[in-house]
């Protein structure tokens, strides 16, 4: 975008007259034409002259126009040129004199500030530090407030979890669903090809019955859950510390904590597990689809096989995880929430925030349960 | 000259009518106040004639052009003729106020960063900002500080009409008539038409020229003398009120 097209220099006429250079300013001297403007200035051959004259004309330049004027004598000032006018200097120009005085103002202009390599590690790593404490104290002080809310009635909140329980549970049954038939469906085909050449086609439906119910089924759907409603949590709640609503609560009476992660925290822990049946249930469907269509295994067989690779503790090693998992991402997703100060930047890098840690406290955890299970060898 | 007029102006809200035909004048040079209860539209009828919100019907003319059709291109290069200050700011803030100062150049000025960075320091000076407040986010500024960062911003592009929500609404009295001060020179340093909406009476009082309120869906527009005479029932009790009362005394009503 340029205002100005014809670059011919329409602003400043020159005419050099031995040691007097005459400059006369033409054409309009306004915000919009400033920046040519300041290319015809900058394009001014001052040697071999010894004195400005400026003469202004019918031109009534604007603020940014008159900033360009007072350049054109600062530049022939710096190369020693007196300056003079003819006719009256423009009234705007003192007044830019006056706003931005001598080099002094601008000077206070701040310089980007750059540290050395190990300064900035050592920040980062002092703030990662606190970022920890700072969490943990937080679960600390969720954990203290639910134990006490466990005997007062009042401080439940039915209301609250049930419209948690809906948003994060209820609204999410259909991609889970679909989410967790075309994984079982992946699961089966790969199985499928590798052991059809040991002509063990039948552990196909092992391998999809065990993987879902113990590990995918609840994994994908935490995922799931993280990058739907931890982002949710922490958007939600940084809005509302932005509007200054938390600290309404909190001159209220009424402790953030008790109102709005608790309800939060309390909603998923009853969704996720919920949601995880649903996933293993149509996740072993998907599976029996696939067997049924590539490996011709009627149905009866599948349900039969599937029923047999079921140990006593399948289901329940993958369910167990999910209240887990469900109160890591609403802690994370609650706690980067409260943390959003002053700027819509904020909101959005702790909302980025609170779903890559949730997801990746959720695979840590999912990681440190397999260790124990093996270690108690279920 | 007119620098806006709007003719007929209707606007719904689905069964809620709130301009019935409403009728606007501002001449280029004059400070304009819009008044109006809570409710009665002033914010709706400043986005209209901002071309923000399209009306239902009748035109805005923007120093005599008409906007409620125009396209986007047109729309844009008008929007670098005027400055607008939101009620709460609307401060970017991600930003400094030095970076939300020089916002509007970058996008319609073509400026070196020597330029970019005194023209924005010019406007802080201009309306009375430290020049380390540049350097500071919005989150940091008190509300005062605020409004002359609106304002600042608003000023970016030199611009000859300046549209003012609530210039002085949530600031003690004392920094409020900072502001009419300020309004006042800068309406003669750089010859400003002033738009503004405002319930603050020491504003109109100091500022303005003439008056529009908002009663019955429509505008009545009156110079300041003429406007606290007016018989609907509103204004008498907007401007003789508890309240107004030693500005009725003041201007000998």
């Amino acid at each position: 975008m340029h205002p100005n097209p014809d670059k011919a220099s329409i602003h400043l006429t020159i005419v050099g007259d031995g040691e007097t250079l005459c400059v006369t300013l033409g054409g309009h001297w306004r915000s919009r034409e400033v920046g040519d403007i300041e290319r015809e200035i900058d394009a001014l051959d001052f040697s071999s002259h010894r004195r400005l004259r400026i003469i202004v004309g019918a031109v009534v330049p604007d603020l940014a126009g008159a900033w360009a004027v007072r350049r054109l004598e600062q530049r022939a000032a710096e190369r020693g040129l007196s300056v003079d006018y003819e006719g009256e200097r423009p009234v705007t120009v003192a007044l830019v004199d006056a706003a931005l005085g001598d080099a002094a103002a601008v000077s206070a202009l701040p310089a980007a500030s750059r540290g050395s390599v190990l300064s900035a590690l050592g920040h980062r790593a002092f703030d990662t530090a606190r970022d920890w404490r700072d969490g943990l104290a937080f679960l600390g002080e969720a954990t203290v407030r639910f134990l006490r809310g466990v005997f007062d009635r009042r401080a439940w909140h039915p209301i609250s979890v049930a419209r948690h329980v809906y948003d994060t549970g209820i609204t999410a049954i259909p991609i889970v669903a679909l989410i967790a038939f075309l994984i079982s469906v992946i699961i089966a085909y790969m199985g499928a090809q590798q052991l059809r050449k040991f002509g063990a086609d039948i552990f196909v439906v092992d391998l999809v019955t065990v993987g879902v119910l113990r590990e995918m089924g609840v994994l994908l759907t935490a995922i799931i859950v993280a990058g739907r409603s931890g982002s949710a949590f922490a958007a939600e709640i940084g809005a509302m510390n932005l509007n200054e609503e938390v600290d309404a609560l909190r001159a209220t009476g009424v402790q953030p904590i008790e109102v709005l992660v608790l309800p939060r925290a309390l909603g998923l822990v009853i969704a996720l597990p919920l949601l995880t049946v649903i996933a293993d249930a149509v996740g072993i469907l998907g599976g029996g689809l696939l067997c049924n269509v590539l490996l011709d295994m009627p149905l009866v067989q599948y349900v039969q096989r599937v029923d047999e690779s079921i140990g006593d503790y399948t289901f329940w090693v993958g369910i167990i995880k999910a209240p887990v998992f469900a109160i890591l991402i609403a802690i994370v997703g609650t706690f980067r929430g409260m943390q959003v100060r002053g700027s819509s930047r904020e909101l959005g890098r702790l909302t980025t925030v609170a779903v890559v840690q949730s997801i990746f406290l959720v695979i840590l955890a999912d990681a440190l349960f397999a260790v124990l299970f093996m270690e108690i060898d279920i | 000259m007119l620098a806006v007029e709007a003719r007929g102006i209707v606007n719904r809200f689905g069964a809620q009518v709130v301009h019935d035909h409403l009728d606007l004048e501002v001449r280029s040079g004059e400070a304009f106040g819009i008044v109006g209860g809570s409710g009665s539209g002033k914010s709706v009828l400043l986005r209209t004639v901002l071309g923000l919100h399209r009306p239902n019907e009748g035109e805005v003319r923007m120093f005599g052009t008409e906007i409620t059709h125009l396209g986007d291109r047109a729309l844009r290069a008008l929007k670098a003729d005027y400055g607008v200050t939101f009620q709460a700011g609307a401060l970017f803030s991600s930003l400094t106020v030095l970076q939300n100062v020089q916002l509007p150049m970058l996008e319609h000025l073509d400026l070196s960063a020597r330029a970019l960075d005194e023209l924005a320091l010019l406007k802080l000076q201009l309306v009375g900002l430290p020049a380390d407040a540049g350097a500071k986010y919005p989150a940091q500024l008190s509300g005062g500080m605020i409004k002359r960062a609106a304002l600042a911003r608003a000023l970016a592009l030199d611009p000859k009409l300046l549209f003012l929500d609530e210039p002085t609404a949530g600031l003690d009295p004392i920094s409020a008539a900072a502001i009419d001060d300020l309004l006042i020179r800068l309406r003669q340093e750089l010859s400003l038409t002033i738009v503004m909406i405002t319930h603050d009476l020491d504003t109109i009082f100091r500022n303005c020229d003439r008056v529009g309120v908002i009663v019955d869906r429509k505008l009545v527009t009156d110079s300041l003398a003429g406007i606290v005479d007016h018989p609907h029932p509103w204004i008498q009790s907007y401007f003789h009120g508890e309240r107004a009362r030693r500005f009725g005394v003041a201007h000998g009503t």
